[in-house]
């Protein structure tokens, strides 16, 4: 039988979808245990218990200078920067998207720009960004925004032009106006897209909230790994990557979830 | 007056001539099959009638109105795909018909009751009122094209174009939307215009068959002619002309009698 047509069963799939992790976890066990048979007192890795123990007292235990426990008031932080950044990125990318899809003249004057704009390089214009919005939460919701909303764009607008001609035709010949097949035939197909969107461009938006926060932030969860990087903090460092890497899953499965439920018309023809 | 007239019609893309010279009048109620070759200009000519583009020269009117230049609750249209809306349910569909006439696309209160009530009697005419509440995409491709038909009728067109509406479909399928067309047919008296590849099916659907060919043709630049009507066939009685002459002139009768004498 060809490769190519092995298909794995349910158990074995499972079983296969763990292994990397599993390769993983025991590569640095042994990395681990070799660095520190070397040296005791070695932070670059740092044992899984070491890990544990320090996950919970950053879960659990509150600072004792501010009474506060730091890792949840980093992480609502960086989720309102994001969520916000997101937010109105989206938000913004729908409508330009529908506008520059559905309106030749639109297209005509905006379509080249916004690619232009999707060029430049977001992180280059974290400096003025920093100048002139200063450096509290503005700018880095603004980052956000200026990363991701370009491409965003530029792909809604496409998928917006990707609905067949018949169906616009079919709108008109029916009544429909330009916001009635704006509203009610572009708008419902691309809303599926804009959650895929989203979900795509949330390693970006991660991104880009990191590095603000680490240039220049007092909270958030980016600033508070470039703070105990001072002191090859390692079992914090990992802790908060790992955090990061469970909210980033987190957010994605609910809006999988969330675009698997609102369009059931999605799925209607499998 | 006839209903739909042809006046004068030349359409050219740049310096490709794709059809010239169609001056022809339809009467309401007619049925319309268009026929020819691949690329002869009738799908054009079926974009003319839908005013989705407007003639190089020449002008088509409905009823004596103006010219349309564009798409307009006068033309319905069912495509050979994608003339369903994927993302509303099968009823939703039909009430689409009458609903995206409206300011936002919404119809609320009775006006809403009646579109459902008129919605689902259209199902019913149409033979889907089982799968009201399922997505387009779930259906056969003859139900979808059944859909289609019926949601283009539910907005009360002056004409009706079908652009290979059954193409994509099977041939026993193809027999049962033919019969399902011949008595929409017969119950609405709508004046239908389709264009089809198939002979067979424009002769039994259509009581009157347009063939677009190229009758100039010049080797050294084929783009410089367009096509034109070339036959215009009574195809009333099963196409083959002259079955009622002696109804229509009785006194003919004596002269065949004699004739066999």
């Amino acid at each position: 039988m060809r490769l190519i047509n092995q298909i794995p069963s349910r158990p074995s799939a499972i079983m296969l979808a763990t292994i990397p992790f599993f390769l993983l976890l025991i590569a640095y066990v042994v990395g681990s245990e070799i660095r520190l048979a070397a040296n005791p007192q070695d932070k670059l890795l740092p044992a899984l218990n070491t890990i544990g123990s320090t996950a919970q007292r950053l879960f659990f235990e509150p600072d004792r200078r501010s009474n506060e426990i730091l890792l949840w008031k980093d992480t609502f932080a960086s989720l309102i920067r994001l969520s916000m950044g997101v937010g109105i990125s989206a938000l913004i990318s729908l409508i330009l998207g529908m506008v520059i899809g559905l309106l030749p003249i639109a297209r005509s004057s905006l379509s080249s720009f916004v690619s232009i704009l999707s060029m430049v390089p977001p992180l280059a214009l974290l400096p003025i960004l920093f100048i002139i919005f200063g450096l509290g939460e503005l700018s880095k919701v603004v980052l956000i925004i200026i990363g991701i909303t370009p491409f965003m764009t530029r792909d809604l607008s496409q998928r917006v032009l990707d609905i067949p001609t018949e169906q616009l035709i079919k709108a008109q010949t029916i009544g429909a106006s330009s916001l009635v097949i704006a509203l009610r035939v572009a708008l419902p197909q691309i809303l599926p897209r804009l959650i895929a969107n989203v979900r795509l461009s949330l390693g970006s938006a991660w991104l880009f909230l990191i590095a603000a926060e680490a240039v220049a932030s007092n909270v958030g969860l980016g600033y508070r790994i470039f703070l105990v990087r001072r002191y090859l903090a390692m079992d914090v460092i990992l802790t908060y990557v790992i955090w990061i890497t469970v909210l980033a899953f987190a957010v994605d499965w609910v809006l999988k979830t969330i675009s698997r439920k609102a369009f059931p018309w999605m799925e209607a023809g499998l | 007056m006839s209903f739909v007239e042809v006046e004068d019609i030349w359409q050219a893309y740049g310096d490709r001539s794709i059809i010239e010279r169609v001056n022809v009048t339809f009467d309401e109620g007619e049925f319309i099959s268009i026929v020819g070759a691949s690329g002869c200009g009738k799908s054009t000519f079926l974009r003319l009638l839908l005013a989705q583009e407007r003639p190089t020269r020449g002008k088509i009117t409905i009823d004596g109105g103006a010219p349309a230049v564009e798409p307009n609750q006068e033309r319905g249209v069912v495509f050979q795909k994608y003339s369903v809306f994927p993302h509303l349910s099968v009823r939703e569909n039909i009430i689409a018909g009458t609903g995206f006439a409206t300011r936002f696309g919404y119809l609320t209160g009775s006006a809403r009751r009646k579109a459902r009530e008129a919605a689902d009697e259209m199902l019913e005419r149409i033979g889907l009122n089982h799968v009201a509440d399922q997505y387009p995409a779930s259906l056969s491709g003859g139900m979808q094209q059944r859909l289609a038909i019926g949601q283009a009728m539910a907005a009360k067109p002056r004409v009706l174009l079908l652009d290979e509406p059954f193409g994509a479909l099977d041939p026993g399928t193809r027999l049962q939307m033919h019969d399902f067309l011949l008595e929409l047919r017969d119950e609405t008296n709508m004046t239908v215009f389709m264009v089809t590849h198939d002979l067979d099916e424009g002769f039994k659907l259509g009581n009157r068959v347009l063939v677009f060919d190229k009758p100039r043709w010049d080797p050294h630049d084929p783009g410089l002619y367009g096509a034109t009507i070339t036959y215009d066939f009574d195809a009333s009685t099963n196409g083959i002309p002259f079955q009622d002459i002696l109804d229509r002139y009785p006194s003919l009768a004596e002269q065949t009698q004699l004739a066999a004498e």
